[in-house]
């Protein structure tokens, strides 16, 4: 069923792009490891990926170089970001940057299985979304996203709705159920909020695009999953949190309304 | 040598007293003595007139052994140095001195001189003129002589004897002296009394300025410059005793003040230069241990995946990749820790963490013949909490016990208990804002390591801060102001400058004003605003009753802590393993806790055992906030 989808993986540690290829070889995907990103340029100029992992630090140019350096080159393959420095900063950052996920190390099999699934999906969307067969539903105007993959939403009193965006929850496949926190729980910007299992039981982590404390979770969720899809900007909204770092968070989320120019 | 201000005070001073008594005493001596010798004077010249008269008679009948007698009787009064009759020749034709009678004075002699200085004789001579103070030799006493010209009459011409012809207009001289030896001895008996008061005057007041000096300036300036010096030898929390309500007790206190101010910021900045040094070890830790994980966090996962047909493969496997994911939360927690963020928290039964702690650790306790002693309480309810981050809470304490038995072997005994504490005292207030949401939450000044609530005090025309402790039901406030002696006071947001007192409530211990400062989301805190008691009132908290904690006991039966330690070991980078130990396994602990609303103690006794009890709150709703 799978396509052939060639993926490129750079990063300075021998044993990290070991992992890599073991795992993406076993998902049945072509893989290229180099070892800094001037060699990931020439690749990428040889062969056409469909997606790129990331390092952040590495010598001479780090990720967040690289990353400019392809939008620079209007080179718009899916980059997914990793580190061994797995801080808030360097995730948000990332997102922020464009990298349409992050993954820190040590990974998992499984994690790194998820994240490669919603890379290629992405990739396959972003496709089939210019040739005009698939809609993906943008989020509303006045909220915010963190990378493409969360949106939040102030609302009157002061609390801050937070949920998945169609393009996230459309990478997944179809949802077969979701573990969330309780209320009381304290999430962190870019750090796993919600756990998605989809249909092929590998299990998704969405991040939180702002820090706080859960006062409600969605129950609805709990009991129709699919609401997530169905609904992903109102009646699917996961969490109502009070934001605890709001001001500065903001800064790192992207507009909606620019998505609409 | 005048390098003390109290010896140039002193100096300065006694040299303006010497210069006004000195001066006072000059001018005093001299118009003595001035009075006194016009006294002589007006005696010497009642003198000479008596003389003059009581022989005119004499003269006039020319008897002149009568006016010899008269001469010589008086001049044997000791008071009187000589009497003698001059005629106009110069001739001294009468004296009380035999040997002169008969002498020819010169002119220039210091009896004529006062009227023939000019080659033309004077004939009236003033009576102050007439006057004279001589020395027979220079070392006689001083003798004042008097003038008194006997000048012709009617009388004198026309007498019998014919001795004086009308032409003349001065027939003589009366030339009288006294000895001033008395006067003279009176005026050196004012000097010496007058010198003897001056010395006595100098040195009481020397005396006084002196002792004043030395305790109002002396002994304050001294220990200033001793606290200088302490300070400048690093003891920067020296604090100066009173010195009293002067300028200098005012210096005196605002260097206590300062130093006070100093030595908290170096703790700051020492903390949290540890602090940063810490996060760079971890940031360097966590690049160099990911990446080697991820190779045997992938590999591992995936053999789990390739060997799902070998169930005895799959159990060792299992411990590999559950471990090797515990690695990765540490690393991460390590991080957070440096981060002071908060931890991911969920249900979690806390006799099963502990039981995950003790299998990981088994091994290590039996190699050390070490017996476990587990008197859990079954009926713990489950307590929200991050699983990874107590497990190596309980991990490093197992660790840490185990060290502390050493070779010999030992018993670690765990507790868990159920306990109800009252909310007082170990409610923490997180969030407290004024009306205008400003947070009033002061990280930078911590009480008892917790960030506290900051507010502005204004009263009269002074301003100040006053940091409550952050601790519902403590009262360790810091107080930037002294609240003595403050009638008008008001407590204010340190932002907005809204106020902070209720003014529909009274202190019901004290009857003073109330401050009721809103907690986000927990309703009011209230307290007594003048801090004269210790009165404090949370609704929320109140009607919430009695805090349910979680209490694990660790309790080792190893060599103890020292007293001296005890205070330091939650301090990262404190450590007496020496090389085996990085000193940050009890920072991280302490921070683990403290980020659960937790706390943790220890208790120690050298040579029998130590135990540390951490108490976790199972009502995260309230408190959580």
């Amino acid at each position: 069923m799978k396509e052939h989808k060639n993926i490129l993986i750079v990063d300075d540690e021998e044993v990290v792009i070991n992992s890599v290829i073991k795992i993406a070889s076993f998902e049945k995907y072509s893989i290229v490891g180099v070892n800094d990103a001037s060699t990931a340029f020439k690749k990428i100029d040889e062969t056409d990926f469909d997606l790129i992992i990331s390092d952040i630090m590495m010598p001479n140019i780090d990720g967040f170089k690289f990353l400019a350096e392809l939008e620079a080159r209007r080179i718009s393959t899916p980059l997914i970001m990793t580190t061994g420095y797995s801080t808030i900063e360097n995730a948000v950052q990332s997102l922020y940057q464009g990298a349409i996920d992050f993954i820190p190390k040590p990974f998992t099999v499984d994690e790194m299985i998820s994240v490669l699934h919603r890379g290629i999906r992405y990739c396959e969307l972003k496709k089939t979304q210019k040739s005009g067969s698939a809609i993906i539903v943008p989020c509303p105007a006045k909220y915010f996203r963190l990378g493409y993959s969360s949106w939040m939403n102030k609302e009157p009193d002061g609390s801050v709705l937070i949920g998945a965006t169609d393009l996230f929850v459309k990478t997944l496949g179809q949802v077969k159920n979701v573990e969330m926190y309780f209320p009381n729980g304290i999430l962190i910007q870019a750090s796993p909020g919600i756990k998605i299992v989809a249909d092929d039981d590998l299990i998704h982590q969405l991040f939180s695009p702002l820090s706080g404390t859960i006062i409600e979770r969605n129950e609805n969720l709990m009991d129709d999953p699919a609401l997530l899809e169905k609904d992903p900007y109102f009646d699917g909204w996961i969490y109502r949190i009070i934001p605890t770092e709001f001001d500065y968070e903001m800064k790192l989320l992207i507009p909606c309304s620019s998505d609409r120019i | 040598m005048f390098r003390k201000i109290s010896l140039k005070l002193i100096l300065i001073v006694s040299i303006t007293v010497i210069a006004i008594i000195g001066v006072y005493s000059y001018f005093n001596i001299k118009s003595q003595s001035d009075v006194l010798l016009a006294e002589v004077e007006r005696h010497a010249y009642q003198l000479s007139e008596t003389v003059k008269n009581s022989t005119r008679y004499e003269m006039l009948l020319n008897q002149q052994e009568h006016i010899d007698a008269i001469i010589n009787t008086i001049g044997q009064d000791p008071s009187i140095s000589g009497v003698r009759v001059l005629n106009k020749e110069g001739v001294i034709i009468y004296s009380a001195r035999k040997n002169e009678i008969g002498k020819m004075l010169d002119k220039h002699a210091e009896s004529c001189y006062a009227c023939h200085t000019e080659n033309k004789p004077l004939e009236r001579l003033p009576s102050k003129d007439r006057t004279r103070i001589f020395r027979t030799n220079p070392d006689s006493s001083r003798i004042l002589g008097i003038i008194n010209p006997i000048y012709n009459e009617r009388t004198c011409y026309e007498s019998d004897c014919h001795v004086h012809s009308s032409n003349a207009k001065i027939l003589g001289v009366l030339d009288v002296s006294i000895s001033l030896k008395e006067v003279d001895e009176q005026i050196r008996y004012n000097e010496i009394r007058e010198l003897f008061f001056t010395i006595i005057s100098i040195s009481v007041i020397a005396f006084i300025i002196g002792f004043f000096v030395r305790r109002w300036v002396d002994k304050p300036v001294k220990e200033l410059v001793k606290a200088t010096k302490q300070v400048s030898t690093g003891i920067l929390n020296y604090q100066i005793k009173e010195l009293g309500e002067d300028e200098l007790g005012v210096l005196g206190k605002s260097f206590n003040n300062m130093t006070k101010k100093l030595d908290e910021t170096s703790q700051q900045l020492y903390q949290s230069s540890k602090m940063a040094s810490l996060g760079q070890l971890a940031a360097g830790v966590a690049h160099e241990i990911n990446n080697p994980l991820t190779g045997v966090l992938t590999y591992s996962s995936f053999l789990l995946k390739r060997t799902k047909d070998k169930p005895e493969m799959q159990e060792d496997l299992n411990v590999i990749v559950r471990e090797t994911m515990r690695c990765r939360e540490i690393v991460k927690g390590l991080l957070d820790f440096a981060r002071q963020s908060t931890p991911k928290k969920s249900l979690i039964d806390i006799n099963e963490i502990i039981t995950r702690a003790i299998t990981v650790v088994n091994n290590q306790l039996k190699l050390n013949k070490i017996i476990l002693v587990k008197e859990f309480d079954t009926t713990l309810p489950k307590i929200t909490a991050d699983a990874n981050q107590i497990e190596q809470v309980f991990i490093n304490l197992f660790i840490n016990g185990t060290d502390a038995i050493g070779q010999d072997g030992g018993t670690i005994t765990i507790k868990s208990t159920q306990i109800s504490l009252s909310p007082k005292g170990i409610t923490q207030i997180k969030n407290a804002v004024c009306a205008k949401n400003h947070s009033l939450m002061d990280a930078n000044h911590k009480i008892s390591g917790i960030p506290s609530v900051k507010i502005k005090v204004k009263s009269n025309s002074n301003e100040g801060i006053i940091n409550i402790d952050p601790i519902y039901g403590n009262h360790r406030n810091y107080f930037g102001i002294s609240l003595a002696n403050i009638s008008q006071l008001n407590l204010a947001c340190p932002t907005c400058d809204l106020t902070l007192i209720d003014k529909n409530n009274k202190c019901p211990e004290c009857g003073g004003p109330v401050y009721k400062i809103p907690i986000a989301n927990q309703g009011y805190i209230e307290g007594c605003a003048s801090f004269k008691d210790n009165w404090q009132h949370w609704e929320v908290v109140d009607r919430a009753g009695e805090s349910k904690f979680v209490q694990i006991d660790v309790t080792d039966s190893g060599c103890g802590i020292a007293a001296e330690n005890l205070s330091k070991i939650f301090e990262p980078f404190f450590s007496t393993k020496g090389q085996k130990g990085t000193g940050l396994g009890l920072s991280v602990i302490w921070g683990i806790i403290d980020n659960h609303n937790g706390t943790i103690s220890v208790q120690s006794e050298i040579g029998k055992g130590t135990t540390f009890s951490i108490r976790l709150p199972n009502n995260e709703l309230i408190r959580h906030i």
